[in-house]
């Protein structure tokens, strides 16, 4: 048995997704570490969001386990997940455009607030609604929003939505963060402070995977980082070695011969 | 902040005092009604909550057309354990309303593997179901000439007080209580984390879905909910008319279910409730003195076509927009007074 430490707190097995004829993740392995920022890249079409939705309970994989601290949560419900720690983030500004910024943040401390019918239909869940709400403040004052708190989410800035699409996900006080193309879309400036806050939220205890495209922010950003390719592992490692590995480079830039070999594949 | 707690305090006082001035009124009314305007009078009652606990359903996104049926399990619910069993009338309406939301607690499960328009047609196909079942077997729906001579609710006769609930008067009253002590129960609810549960789900279901939110369990709450006061809605019925059949309960009366809705718009608690009070008013009055009530379905496909192209928002959008006018009216000559001064 490994070290405590060195144990996954997140690990897929053989994992394997289908779709017809098609095999989107194809008897794909990985293991992230507790309090690790891990990077998850690949080509476009690698199967990287397909892999996300399995580990996050949309899809059920056609084969193989996923592991989540030392438990078989393979299939099970997204809203379990979240119960149990695992929690992702959204493409894009996925949110609840109708509510308030406050309100996405209340509803994203849904699991932290639980009452009884009854006393929800007396008014007697007020103590820990207040405290429900208190807790959707701080987390918002986290991200920096919290003056736009009463703000429809309509009215705000694109950089301002994804930052409330994360605090979202930090209300429901996840063990795992997945985040899900966190810097798309965003000028470097909202970049760098986007990186700043997924470090301060790893730093809280957060243990963060993410998928992006954005090559350089993911250098910076991750500890470690795995490479897929066509559903598959390409490479693991740390950054530099990521960089520099000939395997990856070809998968991205591609040459004459490999995109040959790929279209036979 | 003292200013904003004053505020509120007023806004409170003013809401309650509309309050009582509206039950002033509803106090009032029936005693302004001739006979058969009070038996519509009671009926309207009733469809009022028919109509709000339809809207609890629609709070998550999804549309029913089953909540007739729904309301019909209730009634015949209620109206069987108080002929067959003897079960006094004000509990077998509870227990009308229990077995309503049994029922959709059980259909929740096929139901809810649908989204949009195929949990619209899943609805209809489960209430056409219930409807054939009740069709099919004489014993003990009665088959398509359904049950009649039902259990009225029983007198109140205790020496100074003796309450006849055979007149509609006393009934109307009756119904004003129990559909009242409904509307606050579902506007609690309303108001309350799961109304904001229920309003995520519709709005990202994916998203609440990710936070922890078991979406098919709070998509059941909520249709059981509706289902549970649309079957108290029928018990009250069942009483008060002594008879139900299938047809009572058939596609027809869903559709006038969803144009009240939809004509006095759902976005608010009581948008539902304004629009089947003015289109019962425009039926039973207006239509009536003009001897076009057997033109109804007509009219109202005409209503419902004119609010969807010029109210999209429903009758509750029109009170704001009337304030606004008026608003703009008043500060209109001050405003360019100030201009040319």
């Amino acid at each position: 048995m490994n070290a405590p430490d060195e144990r996954p707190i997140l690990e897929a097995r053989g994992l394997t997704r289908r779709f017809g004829g098609l095999v989107a993740v194809d008897n794909f392995s990985f293991s992230v570490r507790e309090g690790a920022i891990h990077g998850l890249i690949g080509p476009n079409g690698a199967g990287k969001t397909t892999t996300f939705n399995v580990i996050s309970g949309f899809y059920a994989p056609t084969a193989g386990q996923v592991f989540f601290r030392g438990l078989d949560i393979s299939g099970r419900k997204t809203s379990t997940l979240a119960a149990m720690g695992l929690v992702r983030t959204f493409q894009g500004s996925t949110l609840f455009q109708e509510f308030s910024a406050l309100d996405n943040v209340r509803v994203g401390r849904h699991l932290g607030a639980r009452a009884r019918f009854l006393s929800r239909l007396l008014g007697t869940d007020r103590s820990s609604e207040r405290e429900a709400d208190a807790k959707a403040l701080a987390t918002l004052a986290f991200f920096g929003l919290e003056e736009l708190a009463d703000e429809p989410v309509s009215n705000l800035p694109h950089g301002h939505q994804r930052m409330l699409g994360m605090a979202v996900a930090l209300a429901a006080e996840p063990r795992v963060m997945l985040l899900d193309e966190p810097f798309t879309g965003m000028n470097p400036e909202e970049t760098r402070r986007m990186m700043a806050l997924v470090r301060r939220i790893r730093d809280r205890g957060v243990t963060v995977m993410l998928v992006e495209h954005d090559m350089q922010a993911v250098m910076n950003l991750c500890d470690i980082i795995t490479v897929m390719n066509f559903g598959a592992l390409l490479v693991e490692g740390v950054p530099e070695v990521v960089r520099n590995d000939p395997a990856v480079i070809e998968a991205y830039l591609g040459s004459a011969t490999a995109n040959g070999a790929n279209d036979a594949a | 902040m003292p200013g904003t707690g004053t505020g509120k305090l007023v806004r409170r006082i003013a809401w309650q005092l509309r309050l009582v001035f509206l039950f002033a009124v509803l106090a009032v009314l029936p005693y302004l009604l001739s006979y058969s305007q009070q038996e519509i009078a009671v009926l309207l009652v009733i469809n009022v909550l028919l109509v709000s606990s339809y809207r609890l359903l629609t709070l998550t996104g999804e549309w029913s057309l089953g909540h007739v049926v729904i309301m019909g399990v209730g009634a015949y619910a209620s109206a069987l354990l108080a002929k067959r069993l003897g079960v006094s009338v004000p509990v077998s309406l509870l227990l009308g309303g229990g077995i309503a939301a049994a029922t959709a607690a059980v259909l929740s499960f096929p139901l809810f593997r649908m989204k949009g328009f195929y949990f619209l047609i899943g609805s209809f196909a489960a209430g056409e179901i219930i409807r054939l079942i009740w069709k099919r077997f004489t014993e003990p729906f009665g088959g398509p000439k359904g049950l009649k001579r039902i259990d009225a609710f029983p007198d109140i006769d205790i020496g100074f007080l003796s309450i006849d609930f055979f007149e509609p008067v006393n009934y109307y009253f009756l119904a004003l209580v129990v559909v009242s002590a409904s509307l606050f129960v579902l506007y609690r609810i309303e108001r309350s984390r799961i109304g904001l549960t229920f309003h995520a789900i519709h709005w990202q279901d994916r998203l609440a879905e990710s936070v922890g939110i078991d979406t098919f369990r709070y998509r059941t709450l909520a249709f059981v909910i509706a289902s549970f006061f649309a079957g108290i809605a029928g018990g009250l019925y069942a009483h008060y008319v002594g008879a139900v059949n299938p047809t009572r309960f058939g596609v027809d009366q869903m559709v006038y279910v969803l144009v009240w809705a939809i004509v006095g718009g759902t976005a608010t608690f009581h948008g539902p409730i304004l629009g089947v009070v003015v289109l019962t008013v425009i039926n039973e009055i207006v239509l009536r003195a003009l001897g076009l009530d057997t033109a109804r379905p007509l009219i109202y496909g005409a209503i419902l076509i004119l609010s969807v192209l010029y109210l999209p928002n429903g009758l509750e959008s029109l009170a704001p927009r009337v304030r606004e006018r008026v608003r703009r009216w008043r500060s209109g000559p001050a405003a360019t007074g100030e201009g040319a001064g």
